[in-house]
Formats: C-alpha cells, structure tokens, sequence
C-alpha cells in the first residue's frame, strides 16, 4: 500500500492534477438536484464513450472503399469473431445516443435550466444536438449498403434545391459527380474524424461550464430568475443546502451509466446489428430505401409536405428550428424555471413529441407509397365478384391487370396511395367514376392513354358494384330525369 | 500603431512574428483550399459527360420501356459497383429514344416501370409519372430526368456521368458545365 502511495506521489508532484481532481469531485451541488432527473447527460456522456470504443473497435475491421466496404461489413457480422457484437453494440449505441440526448435536452428546457447565466450551455447543447444528429446520419452512409446509397442519393437532392449553390453543394457533398467511392471516403472522415472531435472539444466545454457555473437547481414555482440577483441566490443556496457532488449525487449517475450499457448490450445481444442490407449496386432498383429510425419522420413528412411547400420547408425549416433553439435563452432568459408554471413550454414539448412520434408512426407502414406487388400479389377477394355480370368481372380483370391495387384497397388489401374502393360507388356517380378514370385528379394520375373505351365501360362498370348491400350506389338525379325526358336516348341500363 | 513610442523591441518582432504565420498560412491555405473544393471545379475536362452505350438499339423494341445499365464514364479506382448505373430506355419509334433516369425527381429513389399501367412508380414517397417521363402524381414537382441520347453505329448512346438532382437536372441536358464550375 505504501508503495502504491509512494508512486501516487511521485506522479502527483509531477502532474499536479489530483487537487483540482478532487476540488471537481467534491464540488458542491445543491441537494434536491441529486434527482434521478439529472443523469441524462451523464448518460449520453456514457454512450458517447461507448461509440468511441466500439468505433475504434470497428475501424481496425473496416474498409472505407466503395468497393469493398459492404464486404469488410459482412466479414464483420460472420468472420471475425464477436464482429457482429462490436457492430450491434455501435448500432444500438448509436440509437440510445440519440434518444438519450433527446430526453436531456427536453429535460433541461422543462427544467429552464437554460436560463441565465446557462445560456451558452444550451447553445453548445444545441451543437451537440446536430452533431450527434450528423453522427447518425454519416454513421448510416458508411454501413455502405443500399439503404445508404439511396439514402446519399435523397442528401444530394436536398442539397440540390439550396438556390445558387445547391449544385455545387452536391458535388461537394458526393465528391464528385455521382455517389461512389470518394462519397463514402469522405463519410468516412466526417465520421471518424471530423465530427468526433468537434463532439469531444464542444463535450469539454458543456462540462466545463457546467463545473463553472454549477448545475442547475431543482425549479421550484414562483422563484423567478432574475439576472442581477440570481448568481448570489445560487451560491447562498448551494452553501446553506448543498452537498458534494461524490458522494452525494454521482452514485445515480453511476447507476444509470451501467443501467444504459446493459440496456445497449441487451439489445446488441438479442436483436444483432443493423444491416448491412442488399449490395450497394445502383443497378439493382429492386429496393425501397428507408432511413434509419431518427429520420423516419423526416421520410414520412416528405411525402406528406405538399410539393409546393417542400423546398421551402426542406431549406427555411431547419434554419429556422436553429434558430429558434439557439435565440430561445435570448429571448426568455429569465423568469420563471419551473415547468408547472410553463404551460406553453409544455405544451410545445408534447406537440412536438406527438407530432414526430405520429410521423414516426405512419413511416412504419408509408401509407403514401404504392405497394409495388399488389396487382399481382392481392387478388381482388371473392365476395366482389360474386353475383356480378360478365362486363363487372372483365372490369374486376382490368382493375387487377391495370395496377389499380397498387394504390387502391380492396377489402382491406393493396396500396393506401388512393382512398381505399369497397364502397367507392356510393361516392362517385358513373359519369364521375369516368371521369376521374380518364382524367385522373386528386393524387391520381389520368388513365385515359392506357385504357381503351371498352376497358374503361367494363372498369367503371365493376367500381359501381362496390357499394355495401345496404347503401345504394351514388346517382345523378338529373340525368335520370333527362334520360326519363328523352325516352329515344337510353342510357345503361342502372344496376 | 507605428508611432506609439513605446513599440519595444520584443513587441515589433512578436507582430512581424504574427505577420510571417499569416503569410506562410495563406500560401499554405490555397492549395488546401483548392484541393477541399476539387470536386466541384475539377479539371477532369468534363470527362463524364462523354457519350454511354447503354445497348444495340435492337435490344428495344419499339413502343416499349426497358431497364438498360451503363459504366460511369468516370471511375476511380474505389468505386466498386456503384458505377454501374440503370436507366430506363423508351424507343418511341425508329431510332427515336427516351432515356431516362432511374432517379426519382422528388428525392432520388429508383422508380419502376409498370407496362400494365403505363406508369413509373416510386416506392418511397409514391411519386408516379407517365410512359413520355412527364409526371403524373404525387410530390415530384416535374416530370422525370432525361439523359440526351444519339444512335451511333447501332447503339444508343447517352450523356449521363452526373446524378441528376432537382437543383441540376440539366448540366448534362444542355451540354454546359455545371453553372457553378
């Protein structure tokens, strides 16, 4: 033991670092802050390590080249021993990253912590944010499969849009004129490079400030931050109600921290890692392409968004949602902290929470994406067809043959692209069903150059049998009053 | 500055100190500088907007729509298979072609070609267009890309070493260099 102490010495007279160690450790935090709803940072910090450990892991694997990066990945999940752990744990990292982050941020706006004097904390906070969101993002590009070829290809039409320099962008971005071998190489170094060492230098400086100017303090209703006096209350507060930060608050933090790496190797273990999907081959178009979880509800609101709102939501959108983040200090830096006595903080927090989760939700199933297989796959259901007339049944053949399916439901099967037919008839009278047939309309494109006339009689025929046994099909009264006034010209026959 | 009168010694040579990093910085930076934006303004002569084959004209039947591949007529030796694109060649009649990217013009995705219904389809965000490449539904706010293309000695031909993209549909198009080179 002397001898431990003895070395301990040496090293300290030379380094000099275990009395501001201790001065950092010992520091004191006001007592109701050693909440459970305090550890989100220091568990975002856990995982972050993590991913550097396991990123080195899997960089000493790795081929970032266009053409061998797929295989060094497959060579990962089935060669090298325990390969497809390291990559599931980097994966699932990754994923508890993001989310971790999420929930600190969302913590410490309720909190108010970002009030004064805080304010630059947030705002590397926010940076931090992105920057974990780039992570995400070039992390996906170099699991060089074809999710991430497509994924490059759906970057570059957004860069694209950006006036005057979008071009430019592009091939910045791709490293030339198509996504190739210098796009991953370049993914490569803004992921293993670039990225991590902003993340680290901004982490030092959010831990700095945090030691500097002292955590924030349990909110409490109706004491009101106010810049003039605030620092004083702060430091009267950690004095008359504080503890030291070790013991007293860091055994919470040490709990999540393990809790957090069981909770990613769990996942590693029992679901695997991601991918990698089918081959980077541009030649294969077989493939639907969908970005990782924390963008799936960018996906979803791309098809959602109409066209002519797209670009200006795509370029002014996530300026203006940066903006927003890094002015909000600014522009309520004092008052009140607690959330109880926020409700439009509150509220924005569960519409937002609402709003990404419900596009999250509908990018699970793309209700807007034709099912590519329907017309061949989904068979229109028997109780259609029976009862109906040869016209109908050749209808029923065009409606299937035609891709009809692909868009639209039938009994509850095919695309959701177009409402759903089961009872179209009750809604659309013949000549409209005709109509929106040649003419298309809506979100529906004009079939008039595919059908012929008497494929469009049989199809319109067959739509106007789909109507519940108990609701009539739609009718156009006054055509059946023409029809009634002029017996010479019959129109068909009404089922 | 220069006529303050206490300007020491010390002081005059930390500032030519300053001056000379600029200096060495600046003529460092250049090349640096020049090399981060090659990508975009490098002298490759336009080499990938030389002329493809994408196939005999005999491989498509007139009036009809066929998936056809090409080589990028850039490669770098890293590339692997991502310079094998596809497109889709219509033969409208003789030698009259459509060639048209496999790039849905909403974001990107590879669309599909239905002959059934006359429609490319695209699975990620369900735009549609007509068998002529104009659109017909969903968020693309144009029709589909088009690669220029000639028939030379029994082959189709096409001009497509860039990705198209929404904002640079038509480099290749008009035959100029990217409007930012």
């Amino acid at each position: 033991m002397r001898l431990i102490s003895q070395i301990g010495e040496w090293f300290d007279r030379r380094l000099q670092l275990a009395a501001p160690i201790r001065e950092v450790a010992e520091h004191p935090v006001p007592r109701n802050t050693a909440s459970w709803w305090y550890i989100f940072g220091s568990g975002a910090l856990t995982v972050f390590a993590l991913q550097i450990v396991t990123g080195i892991l899997l960089a000493m694997i790795y081929v970032p080249s266009g053409g061998e990066a797929w295989s060094s990945l497959q060579s990962l999940n089935h060669d090298v021993t325990l390969g497809w752990f390291v990559r599931a744990l980097h994966g699932w990292g990754s994923n508890f990253m993001v989310a971790i982050v999420l929930i600190h941020m969302v913590q410490v706006f309720l909190f108010g912590a970002y009030k004064f004097p805080r304010e630059l904390t947030w705002i590397i906070g926010v940076f931090l944010l992105l920057m974990t969101l780039g992570m995400a993002f070039s992390g996906q590009v170099l699991r060089f499969d074809q999710d991430a070829y497509w994924g490059l290809g759906i970057g570059a039409s957004i860069a694209s849009r950006v006036p005057i320099i979008g071009p430019a962008a592009v091939k910045l971005m791709l490293g030339g004129p198509i996504i190739a071998g210098a796009t991953l190489s370049r993914f490569f170094a803004l992921h293993v490079f670039v990225i991590p060492g902003l993340l680290i230098g901004f982490v030092c400086l959010h831990l700095l400030m945090v030691l500097k100017l002292g955590i924030n303090e349990w909110p409490m209703p109706g004491r009101l931050v106010k810049k003039t006096t605030y620092e004083t209350e702060y430091h009267e507060l950690t004095k008359k109600d504080g503890a030291p930060f070790v013991p007293y608050a860091v055994w919470k933090d040490m709990f999540f921290a393990a809790f957090i790496l069981l909770a990613v190797a769990a996942c590693a273990v029992y679901f695997g890692p991601f991918g990698p999907t089918g081959r980077p081959d541009p030649t294969i178009i077989q493939t639907s392409p969908k970005p990782d979880y924390f963008f799936l509800w960018l996906y979803a609101l791309l098809s959602l968004l109409p066209p002519s709102m797209e670009t200006p939501a795509l370029l002014i959108g996530p300026v203006v949602a940066i903006m927003v983040l890094v002015l909000l200090p600014f522009l309520s830096g004092e008052g009140e902290k607690s959330w109880r006595r926020r409700p439009i903080a509150v509220l924005t927090i569960l519409l937002l929470a609402i709003s990404l989760g419900t596009l999250t939700h509908l990018s699970g199933y793309t209700p807007w994406s034709p099912h590519m297989n329907a017309w061949s796959g989904d068979p229109v259901p028997g109780r259609f067809i029976r009862g109906t007339t040869a016209l109908q049944r050749r209808g029923a053949l065009v409606f299937q043959g035609k891709q009809c399916r692909n868009c639209h439901s039938l009994g509850e099967a095919g695309g959701q692209r177009g409402p759903a037919l089961d009872s179209v008839a009750t809604r659309l009278t013949q000549d409209q069903l005709i109509r929106q047939v040649i003419q298309g309309g809506g979100n529906m494109p004009a079939y008039a150059k595919n059908l012929s006339p008497a494929e469009t009689t049989a199809l319109v025929a067959f739509l106007e049998t789909l109507h519940p046994r108990s609701q009539a099909p739609a009718r156009d009264a006054s055509r059946d009053a023409a029809i009634a006034e002029t017996p010479e010209t019959r129109g068909p026959a009404q089922p | 500055m220069s006529n303050d009168p206490t300007l020491s010694r010390r002081g005059l040579l930390m500032k030519l100190g300053i001056l000379f990093n600029g200096i060495v910085a600046t003529a460092i930076a250049v090349p640096i500088v020049r090399f981060l934006f090659s990508s975009i303004t490098r002298g490759r002569a336009n080499s990938y907007l030389a002329w493809v084959p994408v196939g005999s004209v005999s491989k498509f039947p007139e009036g009809e729509t066929r998936l056809a591949t090409f080589r990028n007529p850039n490669v770098m030796p890293t590339d692997g298979k991502t310079v094998d694109t596809a497109c889709w060649v219509r033969r409208v009649a003789g030698d009259q072609f459509q060639v048209f990217a496999v790039n849905c013009a909403h974001l990107g995705c590879p669309v599909r070609w239905f002959p059934q219904s006359g429609l490319f389809m695209c699975p990620c965000h369900g735009g549609a267009y007509y068998r002529d490449g104009s659109r017909a539904s969903g968020p693309p706010e144009r029709g589909l890309f088009e690669y220029p293309n000639k028939v030379q000695n029994g082959l189709v031909t096409i001009q497509a070493g860039e990705l198209p993209t929404p904002g640079a549909p038509s480099a290749v198009l008009l035959g100029k260099k990217p409007p930012c080179a």
